[in-house]
């Protein structure tokens, strides 16, 4: 499948969808802050890779997908938790990707500078999540080519 | 206060950029990768750093590796229950926090306590 920048999907999203969006995400950064500067770093640290914005994400997909199908008169439930449940997957492999960014800036920066180690490992968490996106498309196009000779 | 207001207004940007992002991808499950973006690390590495300096940032950093593993396992469990069971979002998405915290609190007392 081709990876593609498509705009359609930014007429369906309201202004209050964003706001939730930034509140989530500022509350989940403001947390992590309060909870290091209570319990420490080992414990502020696990926040950093908190679930922040997926519930957030898969509820609006969850209900832009309904209403697409509800605009075509039909029953769009299943179709827009399958839809959310295929975006979490995506943040499934995503998180490969944040596991290499955090061992980038755990590693490195005691030596290197911040700029530079946030760059880094940002574009390394962009190529891992890229490469296990990429493998996974690969193992299902195969799957897919047995079956369809299996069957015919 | 100020502190956590730039922490609040950081992330939120930060956060919002990245999840827009997702929003211009397709397919969903390529999208789906900024789900699990650095943005909230981003936004308070550079801050941490500023205030406290690299080594208390770096184990922080050591930390996240812990709950990024964490954030594997809990989107795994929301896709397959949202894909196989097809269960309804907000309850799923929610509940399954409960794997994240298990999974993050049990690795670092394993692991780092």
């Amino acid at each position: 499948m081709k990876v593609k920048f498509d705009t359609s999907g930014l007429g369906l999203s309201r202004w209050y969808e964003y706001v939730i969006r930034f509140v989530f995400g500022g509350t989940i950064t403001a947390l992590a802050g309060v909870v290091a500067e209570r319990y420490g770093p080992e414990i502020g640290g696990l926040f950093l890779a908190f679930p922040a914005i997926l519930p957030a994400a898969a509820t609006l997909i969850d209900k832009h997908e309904k209403e697409k199908k509800e605009r075509a008169g039909l029953d769009g439930t299943l179709r827009g938790r399958v839809t959310a449940g295929v975006d979490a997957a995506g943040a499934a492999m995503g998180s490969v990707g944040l596991m290499v960014f955090a061992l980038i800036v755990w590693l490195k920066l005691a030596n290197s500078s911040l700029s530079l180690v946030l760059l880094g490992a940002t574009l390394a968490w962009l190529a891992a999540s890229m490469m296990v996106w990429e493998l996974r498309e690969m193992l299902y196009r195969r799957i897919r080519a047995r079956l369809h000779a299996a069957s015919s | 206060m100020k502190e956590i207001l730039v922490r609040f207004v950081v992330g939120g940007v930060v956060v919002s950029v990245f999840a827009l992002l997702g929003d211009l991808l397709k397919p969903k499950s390529f999208a789906g990768l900024f789900g699990a973006a650095p943005s909230v690390a981003l936004a308070t590495l550079v801050l941490t750093v500023s205030k406290r300096g690299k080594e208390y940032a770096g184990l922080e950093a050591r930390s996240m590796l812990i709950g990024a593993i964490a954030f594997f396992f809990y989107a795994l469990v929301v896709s397959r229950l949202l894909i196989r069971r097809k269960v309804p979002v907000l309850p799923v998405t929610g509940l399954s926090m409960a794997v994240w915290f298990a999974c993050a609190f049990g690795c670092w007392y394993a692991m780092l306590r």
